[in-house]
């Protein structure tokens, strides 16, 4: 019961160390921005996830309902997506100027380009 | 009445006067709205630290709920302090931007860059004076997403690179940072760090509070630069613009200290960070690696811009070494050594764009000979130097002195003989920038004895005799910082 009624939690880990590994494993400047993406993702889930109860409701003062959800995760959450929007958008900008700069997003070929110059220098 | 509003005006005046200066686009208009809104900020800081000081802790409630349900901004000992050093260091940095970043910058850039200095400033004030775990998420991810710009901003390609790798590592720290906020979210249900500490009094073994003290202290050391997360820092300042190299290292890892303290000391509490996890242990063991190896390593830099900003990892292990001692000493030690580290590596860092502004470059090869062509420049930077390495009549020497008694006082001398020893690796490097400024002839790099903008100079003067000053009156430094070190100690259960 516990593994599976927690199967929120597995997703949300499995997301978490995916992007992660992602991030640390791929050279191109692109893939790492989806890896770190997905990484932040997970953490949309770890807090939504928890935040629905079963068969609650919105937290309206009422005498037909008893449960409620908390709301706040919710709200919490928006203001996650917005940064991690920023943060992508910012991310794919740079990225951008960098193949205007160096011809390339693989970070082996830029830093090798880096030791070519400073090399010549 | 406006006292009242004072802790909410120190972040939303610099936060509204960002997209001011994007609307009205004009280089000398938002230089003049950065610079009004820094000095409003740091006055705001001042009168705020003294209010402290008189009453006690301050607790502003946004849009007047009260907490732990609405946002409370807290202003107390350790705050202030705090706020003190940042709006400080971002008023002297504002006016010496004027003309260094017209130098630095496409002259179409310069308007977002006082967009993006406002941001910065705004950022770091809010995640020092918030008492809401989420918001203090969003302030980070504001100061920082600002700071990738202004470092993107570098003259260099390589600018662009190091952004980028400060992006991935920044984003990866702050999810991290949250991920902790949500497991204890998740445990208390609350976000005010007040409330939350209370809540987890009783909590002290569960694992998901473990987890999450873990996910902060991995997530905080990555945006403080501990040893060995320090990687994406020495590109970092090494390739931005002179102003923000100034601004982010006298600012940006002092306010992530502050963060790692706040959560310690006043949500976790003495107890589970120092007998349930070994956190004390790691963190010294990392300290001390920190300051051995980027020591060493800054000796063998080629540019002077890159070889402080190795002696800011080593600075920033010492830093953290007060932290991992948790005594009132160590911690006294520590935040005092926060406040005169910002300052000195300030002082550099707007020395050394003095001399970008004249050679191009801050390459050795440019520094040689420097005294005959810039002798106040290069005075100042030896002056800062000495308080960089802690020698008597220097602010540095005040700090050192307090980690060097932490140390004593829990019975560890090894620790303080290594604080000693290791100074000595920072004589090293600052007699090597002394032996090319003083004693070698110019080179074809030194650059010309030129005129030096006084809206530089003085600004990088004021830090260098503030270095001094706070070497000879530490009423300020060390009162306020025994001050917020005997809250942090008080405050956990």
């Amino acid at each position: 019961m516990s593994l599976l009624g927690h199967y929120s939690y597995w997703i949300t880990v499995f997301l978490m160390t995916a992007g992660l590994y992602i991030v640390i494993a791929r050279g191109n400047l692109v893939k790492k921005l989806i890896g770190l993406s997905i990484f932040q993702t997970s953490v949309y889930l770890l807090y939504v996830a928890p935040g629905k109860v079963i068969g609650g409701t919105a937290p309206i003062i009422s005498p037909h309902y008893a449960v409620y959800s908390n709301p706040l995760p919710h709200v919490l959450i928006l203001t996650a997506i917005v940064v991690g929007v920023a943060t992508l958008a910012l991310g794919l900008a740079l990225a951008v100027r960098i193949r205007e700069m160096y011809g390339s997003i693989e970070e082996d070929e830029i830093l090798a380009a880096d030791r070519d110059a400073e090399g010549r220098a | 009445m406006t006292l009242a509003q004072l802790p909410v005006l120190e972040v939303v005046v610099p936060l509204i006067a960002a997209p001011l200066t994007l609307i009205l686009r004009r280089a000398s208009v938002a230089w003049a709205i950065t610079m009004a809104a820094c000095a409003f900020s740091f006055v705001a800081a001042v009168l705020l630290a003294a209010e402290v000081a008189r009453v006690g802790p301050l607790s502003y409630h946004i849009g007047s709920w009260a907490p732990p349900w609405g946002i409370e901004y807290r202003v107390d000992a350790l705050s202030a302090f705090v706020l003190v050093l940042v709006s400080g260091i971002g008023t002297a940095v504002a006016p010496f931007a004027w003309r260094s970043v017209a130098a630095e910058l496409r002259s179409d850039q310069i308007y977002l860059f006082y967009t993006m200095y406002c941001l910065c400033f705004a950022g770091l004030l809010g995640m020092t004076i918030t008492g809401d775990a989420f918001n203090l998420f969003v302030f980070m991810e504001i100061a920082s997403l600002s700071s990738y710009v202004l470092i993107a901003l570098g003259r260099d390609r390589r600018a662009l690179l190091a952004s980028f790798q400060y992006l991935i590592l920044g984003t990866i720290g702050a999810t991290f940072f949250v991920i902790g906020v949500g497991l204890l979210f998740l445990k208390t249900g609350t976000l005010n760090l007040a409330d939350m500490a209370v809540r987890l009094e009783g909590l002290t073994n569960e694992r998901s509070v473990l987890a999450a003290l873990a996910f902060i202290t991995v997530g905080m050391s990555l945006k403080l630069a501990l040893f060995p997360l320090h990687l994406w820092l020495p590109n970092a300042y090494t390739y931005a613009p002179s102003a923000v190299t100034a601004l982010l290292a006298a600012t940006a890892t002092k306010v992530s200290v502050y963060v790692l303290l706040r959560f310690y000391f006043g949500v976790f509490g003495l107890h589970l960070v120092t007998q349930v996890l070994p956190m004390p242990e790691i963190l010294m063991g990392l300290s001390i690696l920190a300051i051995v190896t980027a020591s060493l390593v800054a000796l063998w830099q080629t540019d002077l811009k890159r070889l402080f900003a190795y002696s800011s990892v080593a600075q920033i292990g010492y830093i953290t070494l007060g932290v991992s001692m948790a005594s009132l000493d160590g911690l006294t030690a520590s935040i005092v050594h926060l406040f005169n580290h910002g300052i000195t590596k300030g002082a550099l860092f707007l020395l050394l764009g003095i001399v970008a502004l004249h050679a191009g470059n801050t390459q050795f090869a440019s520094a040689r000979g420097l005294a005959r062509s810039m002798p106040i420049t290069a005075l100042g930077i030896t002056l800062a130097g000495l308080s960089l390495i802690g020698v008597p009549g220097t602010a540095g020497f005040v700090s050192k002195w307090y980690l060097v008694l932490a140390a004593l006082e829990a019975g560890r001398w090894w620790l303080a003989a290594l604080v000693v020893a290791t100074s000595l690796i920072a004589v090293a490097y600052v007699w090597r920038f002394v032996e090319a400024a003083y004693l070698s002839p110019p080179t074809a790099q030194t650059p010309a004895a030129g005129d030096t903008p006084m809206s530089m100079l003085v600004p990088a003067w004021l830090l260098v005799a503030a270095c001094i000053w706070f070497g000879f009156d530490t009423s300020f430094t060390v009162e306020g910082a025994r001050r917020a070190a005997t809250l942090l100690l008080g405050a956990g259960p």
